[in-house]
This record gives C-alpha cells, structure tokens and sequence, in this order.
C-alpha cells in the first residue's frame, strides 16, 4: 500500500458526517454525498423501471397499450385483463402458476435437504476419498445446467419419462452447488463439540443430524431452498424440452407459449404482459420477506 | 474456492463409500454414516448428470440413417468422430461460437464493471439508504429470464416501448431488434438480470474489509477514489474471481433470452448461439446425435473456460 506517499487529493469539502452506524465516518473524495446518491438513484431506476412498465402496461388494453404514454394508466382495464389471463383456457395459467409452485417448492424442500445433508456429511464425517467426492460436487458446480439438459432429455426419452412430471421432479433435486454452501454453513453453525456430547450422550449419527445439527443449520437449509425455489422457478430449458403436454407446464413456458400466439394475434399481449406480472408475484413477496436469508447466501457463496 | 481442474464426470458412478470401513476413526463419525447421508445426492447426481452426460457420449458416437428413399427403418451405426466433425463444420453453429465470443466479450466488463462501481458507490461513507439499495438493486433478480426477456422485448419493440418513443422524439430513432443493435439489446437483458446479484455480493465483501485499514488510508490522506482502487480493490479480489467464474459458466447457458427474443425478430436465428443450435438440432432437425455431439462440445466448453478461469484466479492470488 503506498497510500503514505500521497499528497492530499481531497478536492472537496468534507461532507457532513452521515448519521450511519458505521463507527468511522469516511468524508468523500468522490465527490459529494449528492454525486454518491444521484448515481446509486439513476442505477436503481435502470433495474426498477422495467417492472414499473410491466405494471402500468398490465393496466392497458390492446389498443392502449399501443395508444397512451408507457407510464400513464390507460382506460382502467387491469381487472379485465386478469379475469382475460385467469379464464384462457379454461384456468390454464392457474394450472401453470400451481405447476411452477409445486415444482419449485418439491426441489427447495427435499433437493435442499438431500443437498444439506450431503454437505453436512462433507464436513462433519471422515471417510476415504472425501477430496475426490467433493471435487465430483464441484464438478457437478462448474457445468452449466444447459449443456446437461439435451442429454438428460435423450436418457428420458430412453426411459420414456418424457411429457411426464419425473421428468421435471427428478433434475431439480440435484444442487451441487447448495451441497457446496451446505458444507460451508455446516461448519459455522454446527459446532463438533455438541456433536460430540451428543455422541457420548449415545445419540445416532441420524438423530443427531435431525435433532441437532439440521436445527442448527436451518437459516443455511432456508436459504439453500431458497436459492433452489428461484432456479426452479426460472427455469425454461428444462421444461421446454421436457413436457408437451400443457397441463404440465410450468408457468415460464406457458407465457412463452402466449407470447408466441401474440405475434399473430396482438389481442393476448396484455394477456401476455399481465400474466407476467401475476407470475413475478410470488417472487418478489419471497425475496422481499427472505432478504435476511439471500443475502447471507450470497455471502457465504462468495466469501470462502 | 475451486481448485480441482473440471474433468468430465464420467468415472464418477455410484458412491462406493460403502466399502471403505477402515476410515473410521469413532463410531458415528465414518465411512458408514457418511455413505447414508451422501447417498441420496450422489444418486440424484449419478442420474441427472453422470448418466445423461455418458448417454450423450455414447449417441455422439453413432448416427441415423435413412435407408433408400427415407422410408422403412432408419440404421444406427458407428460414426466415430463424425458427428462432431459435422458439428463443428457447419457454419451456424461456429457462428453462434462467435456470437457467444463477442457476448461475453460485451457483457462482461458492463455486468462485472457495472457491479463493482455501484458496490463501491453504496460503501462510499456518503452513501445514504442502503438497505432500500440493496433491496432494489436486487429485484431484477426475482425476475425470471423469459419474463425478463419478455418485458425488454417490449421495451425494444416501436409502438409500445416508451424508451423508443422518447428517443424518438429526440430525434433519434433506433431499432433496437434490427441485426446490429440486436447483440448490445441482449446484452443488456442480461445485464440488467445478474448486476443487482453481483453488487451484493461485491458489497458484503467490502463491508467485510476492515474499516482501521480505510482509517488509516484516510489519515495517510488518501481520498475516497483513492482508497477504493488501492485498498478495497485488492481486498476483494477473491469475491471478485469468484463472479468471474460463474458469469463465465452462465455466458455458455445463453439460451433464455435469445430464444424469447427470436420470436419478437427475425434477427435472432433459430441457431442463434450454440444451445439453440443444439435445441434446433434435436427438435426441429431431428438429428438427436448431432444435438448429443453439440451439447458435449458446450459442457467441453465449460470445462475448459472455468478451469482457465480458476487457473487465472489462483495465479492472480498468489
């Protein structure tokens, strides 16, 4: 560090100290507390701004959707537009929001679990070959989901599970990388020694696992089945490939399938765009309420 | 964080922990109990990934063949390296390679630089709301790739999109779908999906950084810019080689976006990069070896780019 060596550089006067619970007050050279936030503003408004759109455009009909100012709210069509979405098909999108639900929420409780457990094993057991399992899960880390999706749909076909929900529920178990996080919140939170009162105690290597150490690692499985929840969710490989039949389909190719009805016919764009925004929904309410747990995902994702 | 060289998986097989007892070294703690609790994963794992990666090898190998005049039963016969010859010959699919090239090229230094300096801006000590920051910046996110693709599609398409209209009435008129800008417009899609990740990611690495270190710098005299570049850069290096790698591995994932976006204009192909190539092949060419040999060659892609990644990385440390 050659930061003795400096001469003073601060151009502007010191900014009044910020009422933070920061200890060190550091006063900006970067300019003033106003440059600061006027840039962290312009850059929340560039990842804002498109939701924004998709909620007023929800609001629109066809025609207004084409005719009015993007931010401004048409001839109030909103309902209507969600009564249109609900009632295609019979209750279709329904069917795809509650596929999506189940699909999502069967890969983040029991993949999480199966991924928890691993991870748990990684740190807590000593067995022959530990280095070369774990380097199989970071193998397993490195592929990219895509490259594995062609070929998982070929071996289905062989066992023809396609166009069936096992196509879709056997995949989203598997998690390397929550095993990998696993092991990481698996040694910050489960401390050996309890493990080992547990032990002398003359509680099972299993009891100890459900009754001691998933309690202890439970904001780790949280966010590991969170993070699992969102991958699932979002995934639009898989079912693409996967399922034909449109009873099965997850919410993200059944919009994709409006979308390309809309090209032809412009009437199911708000369709299109308010079943959009019905599908980010549950999302959003997730994050927004789990902020504590994604945050210290990505913290210990990124740390070691 | 990574250090084993990726290789392919295809000795991984079933976990054999089973067999190895001797390791124990108290009851409870051993090979044993290990295998119970590694079983599950290693078997989902065997299932959705050795055995479809193995399976694609072995199809890559071989090739259908129409009899005459294309009716009665197709023969499958043994081709060797045919098929990734055939593969790595065609012109759509070296294209969608150097797509993909100048994607990353694109994306990367705007995703990683435009996380970086919103992560350095929300530690800045002027910076106010944090929290509110965090929360917003995130929420793309939350936002699955087809609907993020669909809302931008939009956002591109003239008539509906309130940025062309107001670039229009600037006197600008752009067409963001048109075959030169269409590269940048998904870019940006991606852009717009992974920065709000990374800068939280970036910014509790720089909470992290010790704050008597900053202290000091300050005392020394060294400005905000100052001690960004020299002191909170440097400390965050391995967050930062981390990002790298796994935006790396998400570039060959592209497929989301790009196919979303073909149907709003003819300027994306169906081949357009490598995984629609491989999709198309399979789907709309019926050729399933051709699809297994292109979807080898993507994983073997992978490979080779995270290990050059980490071998990078580690060497950046050192």
């Amino acid at each position: 560090m050659s930061t003795s060596t400096m001469s003073r550089t601060r151009t502007s006067a010191p900014a009044p100290k910020p009422k933070r619970r920061r200890p060190v007050a550091r006063a900006g050279g970067l300019g003033s507390t106003f440059t600061v936030n006027a840039l962290l503003i312009l850059g929340c408004a560039y990842m804002v701004l498109p939701v924004v759109w998709l909620f007023f455009a929800s609001t629109k009909n066809t025609a207004d959707l084409y005719g009015t100012a993007a931010y401004a709210l048409g001839e109030p069509a909103f309902f209507e537009n969600i009564m249109a979405v609900l009632n295609q098909d019979g209750g279709m999108f329904l069917r795809w929001m509650a596929n999506s639900m189940f699909y999502a929420a069967f890969g983040a409780i029991l993949g999480g679990l199966i991924s928890v457990m691993a991870g748990y094993a990684f740190d807590k057991f000593q067995f022959r070959g530990k280095d070369s399992f774990f380097g199989i899960v970071l193998v397993g880390v490195l592929i990219p989901n895509t490259a594995t999706v062609l070929p998982m749909y070929l071996l289905a076909s062989v066992f023809g599970i396609t166009n069936t929900i096992w196509a879709i529920l056997i995949p989203v178990l598997c998690n390397p990388f929550g095993v990998y996080l696993a092991r990481v919140y698996s040694a910050a939170y489960v401390p050996a020694e309890t493990l080992e009162a547990a032990r002398v105690d003359g509680a099972g290597p299993i009891r100890s696992f459900f009754s001691l150490g998933l309690p202890m690692m439970m904001p780790g499985y949280i966010t590991i089945a969170l993070f699992q929840f969102v991958g699932v969710w979002n995934n639009f490989m898989l079912p693409l490939v996967m399922l034909q039949d449109q009873q099965l389909l997850p919410v993200s190719v059944g919009i994709s399938i409006w979308q390309g009805y809309s090209i032809p016919q412009p009437e199911f764009t708000p369709m299109v765009i308010t079943g959009s925004l019905l599908s980010i929904i549950p999302l959003l309410l997730a994050f927004i309420m789990l902020q504590r747990f994604w945050k210290s995902g990505l913290t210990a994702g990124s740390v070691k | 964080m990574v250090t084993q060289a990726p290789t392919k998986p295809s000795i991984a097989g079933q976990p054999k922990i089973r067999t190895q007892r001797k390791a124990r070294a108290m009851s409870g703690t051993g090979g044993r109990t290990a295998a119970l609790f590694l079983t599950p994963f290693f078997t989902i794992f065997a299932l959705a990934m050795v055995a479809p990666v193995i399976y694609a090898i072995v199809l890559s190998f071989f090739a259908q063949q129409k009899s005459g005049l294309g009716f009665g039963e197709a023969k499958t016969s043994f081709v060797g390296l045919e098929n990734y010859l055939q593969v790595l010959q065609s012109e759509s699919f070296v294209g969608g390679i150097g797509r993909l090239a100048l994607y990353c090229l694109l994306y990367i230094p705007c995703m990683v630089g435009g996380a970086l300096a919103f992560a350095l801006l929300m530690d800045a000590a002027v910076a106010r709301a944090r929290k509110l920051f965090q929360l917003l910046v995130f929420l793309p996110h939350a936002v699955p790739g087809v609907i993020a693709a669909l809302i931008w599609a939009y956002l591109y398409t003239p008539g509906v999109s309130p940025i062309v209209s107001a670039l229009e009435t600037g006197g600008i008129s752009l067409n963001f779908l048109d075959n030169q800008m269409i590269l940048p417009s998904i870019v940006n899609i991606a852009v717009w999906e992974w920065t709000g990740y990374n800068v939280i990611v970036l910014f509790t690495a720089l909470q992290a950084v010790p704050r008597e270190i900053l202290e000091a710098a300050r005392v020394d005299g060294a400005g905000e810019i100052r001690a960004a570049i020299s002191i909170k850069l440097p400390l965050i290096l391995p967050a930062l080689s981390v990002i790298m790698l796994f935006t790396v591995i998400g570039t060959l994932q592209l497929f989301t976006e790009p196919s979303i976006i073909s149907k709003a204009t003819a300027s994306v192909t169906s081949t357009w990069v490598p995984n629609m190539w491989a999709y198309d092949a399979a789907f709309n060419r019926h050729n399933l070896n051709q699809a297994a040999a292109a979807s080898i060659i993507i994983a073997l892609m992978a490979a080779v780019l995270s290990w050059a990644v980490t071998r990078f990385s580690s060497r950046n440390k050192a």
